[in-house]
């Protein structure tokens, strides 16, 4: 049964809390800002809590089950990264204390930057930013401070190649650069005669991804590099697959300028719900002055009787600030402890598990679903979620029937050079029984898919709510919490 | 999928009808089933504006995906279909028909020269698979 929204359960009158009697003089609003009606739902405190906690019970999460969400690396969050960023040293703190009161948690941001970028191979990092997106737009928005400081102004275009991440052009756009896009190769790389064609003297960089979202290494990274500099631009990397590198490859080895991190994927902080993102950037010694403000630095070195003195500082050039305060803390904590757990020595199990996993999955399942790359993948894998022989059936309808088999459904439609794309990630977290019955499911969903197809075009059947009207969804918004014409 | 002999058709999968000097624009019906069902249609540029073959003239938003929409001729904008605002499922509909996008007037005549014709473009998506 559908659960009702909060605004239907209410009753009028009904109160969950009763406040004491002021005790103090109690002054009256303004009349300009008293309102006559609040529409806010009335609710006992024990209609809420069930209210919440059936929504809850009915939500998919990856405490919950396999969660093969394709770029979204949807790997376990582990209770102990909770358990540090509840500490009151780091819970109660406040943003406007003086720095000498916060000298922990600084230290910890400090140790964070330093990590990141040893992980990396840059030279310097922000954590201020909210997320992939985000880090995304500090980049480029470096990218543009750096040919501004030296009156290179005709760097008007960004690359980004045909199988990127919507953010990327979206990013370039909003800097105000052109997008020019470049097809991939047959093999699933950077066309390098596509990108020679557009390369000259007005790009201002490329944004690249690797591996990309085809989860495949990027074999011409290095040339692609080389061109892009040689024509003089910067290139920026799309780190949102990180995982799958950690501890084997560092993106600034390889001639990345700029990349951003999302500690949400990579570092185990969670996606959405249980809390905001953090796409802290990473940059290469040239661009340092330009990160943005302000960064944490030692300010004092300690000794064997005295600890450190940090302190936050504006970078010489920096583009400015890109997130009130020091950015999202409660994630930093959290990526702070998923670093610690496994230890410099231990990273790359993480990668080595991811690509193992991802490898593994993609050939149980390639006899029954086209690979649409067929090459040892990283951390990731696309198929077709199509066959000639079952025509009305699509990717859509078979990640609606992995619901009635009690999965989270892979990424859909993306990347956009894929037909039909199913984009599965299983990341390093899950164990090969878990990994053996999801294989299962799919392929006895592509056998449905032939003989039963109205199964798969009606589901999910087993879920609460059954198949939702996309279109409708996409085109009636309804963005308030009650109807306009109640008011 | 279909693909009426008397338009000319542009690689990003705009097609071109010609009547006197004066070209109608829309997206094919290949596009149009690729994409799935559209949900938002924005023509971004508006009557009197110069085009350049391949400028971005408008994007597309379906369930599944966003798409720009690329000028396949250049030419002025004498009219542009304000239906689709308020209708863009008529793209999936009707593109040839009430999906049409924009009318120019064309300027450089010789690039239609540069477009397919509906057997070729046939075989262009055969090609790029289903
Ligand atoms: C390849 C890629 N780039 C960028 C992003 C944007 O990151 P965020 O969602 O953290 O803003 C994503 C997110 O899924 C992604 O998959």
């Amino acid at each position: 049964m559908p659960e009702a929204t909060i605004y239907e359960l209410t009753s009028a009158g009904r109160q969950g809390v009763r406040f004491p009697d002021a005790d103090v003089p109690v002054s009256p609003l303004p009349a300009e800002f008293a309102r006559e009606e609040l529409p806010l739902p009335e609710l006992s405190e024990i209609d809420v809590i069930r209210h919440f906690t059936r929504l809850s019970q009915k939500n998919y999460c990856i405490d919950y089950g396999f969660y093969p969400l394709g770029s979204c690396t949807m790997k376990y969050n582990p209770k102990v990264n909770e358990e540090a960023a509840r500490l009151p040293g780091f819970a109660a703190i406040h943003p406007l204390q003086p720095e000498e009161t916060v000298q922990g948690a600084l230290a910890l941001m400090y140790t964070l930057q330093e990590w990141l970028a040893e992980i990396s191979g840059f030279k310097g990092v922000t954590l201020q930013p909210a997320a992939g997106a985000q880090g995304e737009y500090t980049g480029v928005m470096i990218i543009r401070a750096y040919h501004e400081s030296r009156q290179d102004d005709k760097r008007k275009k960004i690359i980004v190649p045909d199988s990127a991440h919507g953010t990327n052009p979206a990013t370039s756009a909003m800097s105000g650069f052109e997008v020019v896009g470049v097809a991939t190769d047959a093999s699933g790389n950077v066309d390098l005669d596509a990108l020679k064609a557009t390369l000259d003297d007005t790009v201002a960089g490329i944004m690249l991804t690797n591996p990309n979202t085809l989860g495949l290494f990027e074999q011409n990274v290095l040339e692609v590099v080389r061109l892009v500099h040689q024509a003089g631009g910067l290139v920026y990397g799309d780190g949102a697959n990180l995982n799958a590198l950690l501890g084997v490859v560092r993106p600034g080895d390889l001639g990345f300028d700029i990349m951003h991190f999302n500690l949400h994927k990579t570092f185990s902080t969670p996606h959405g719900g249980g809390g905001p993102g953090c796409g802290p950037v990473g940059v290469a010694a040239h661009l340092v002055d330009f990160l943005p403000d302000p960064v944490v630095v030692m300010v004092e070195a300690g000794d064997d009787d005295t600890a450190p003195l940090y302190g936050f500082r504006r970078p010489d050039k920096s583009i400015g600030r890109m997130k009130s305060f020091a950015g999202h803390f409660g994630m930093m904590v959290r990526a702070f402890c998923y670093i610690s757990m496994y230890g410099g020595d231990h990273l790359r199990d993480i990668a080595d598990y991811a690509v193992l996993n991802a490898n593994y999955l993609m050939h149980k399942v390639k006899q029954v679903y086209k690979v649409a790359y067929p090459r040892v993948c990283m951390h990731e894998f696309v198929v077709e979620g199509r066959w000639d022989d079952a025509p009305e059936v699509h990717a859509l309808d078979i990640s609606k029937r992995l619901m009635d088999y009690d999965y989270h459904p892979p990424t859909n439609y993306f990347p956009l050079i894929v037909h039909e794309a199913l984009m599965i990630e299983p990341t390093e977290t899950e164990s090969k029984q878990e990994l053996d019955q999801f294989a299962e499911a799919l392929i006895k969903i592509a056998q449905e898919a032939h003989t039963q197809p109205e199964l798969l075009k009606s589901a999910p059947h087993n879920t609460p709510v059954g198949r939702v009207d996309e279109v409708k969804a996409a085109k009636d918004l309804v963005l308030c919490c009650w109807m306009p014409d109640s008011k | 999928m279909n693909t009426p002999a008397e338009l000319k058709y542009n690689a990003t999968d705009e097609w071109v009808k010609v009547e006197g000097n004066i070209a109608t624009i829309g997206i094919t019906d290949y596009a149009q089933e690729q994409l799935s069902d559209i949900v938002f249609t924005e023509v971004i540029v508006s009557v009197g504006d110069s085009l350049k073959k391949g400028a971005n003239i408008a994007t597309v938003e379906s369930v599944k995906a966003a798409s720009d929409v690329n000028a396949p001729v250049s030419g002025k904008v004498v009219e542009v279909n304000e239906e689709l605002g308020s209708a863009p499922e008529v793209i999936n509909t009707d593109p040839y028909g009430k999906g049409w996008m924009l009318k120019v007037e064309l300027s450089d005549p010789g690039e239609l020269g540069s477009l397919m014709d509906a057997a070729a473009y046939e075989k262009y998506c055969q090609e790029r698979g289903h």
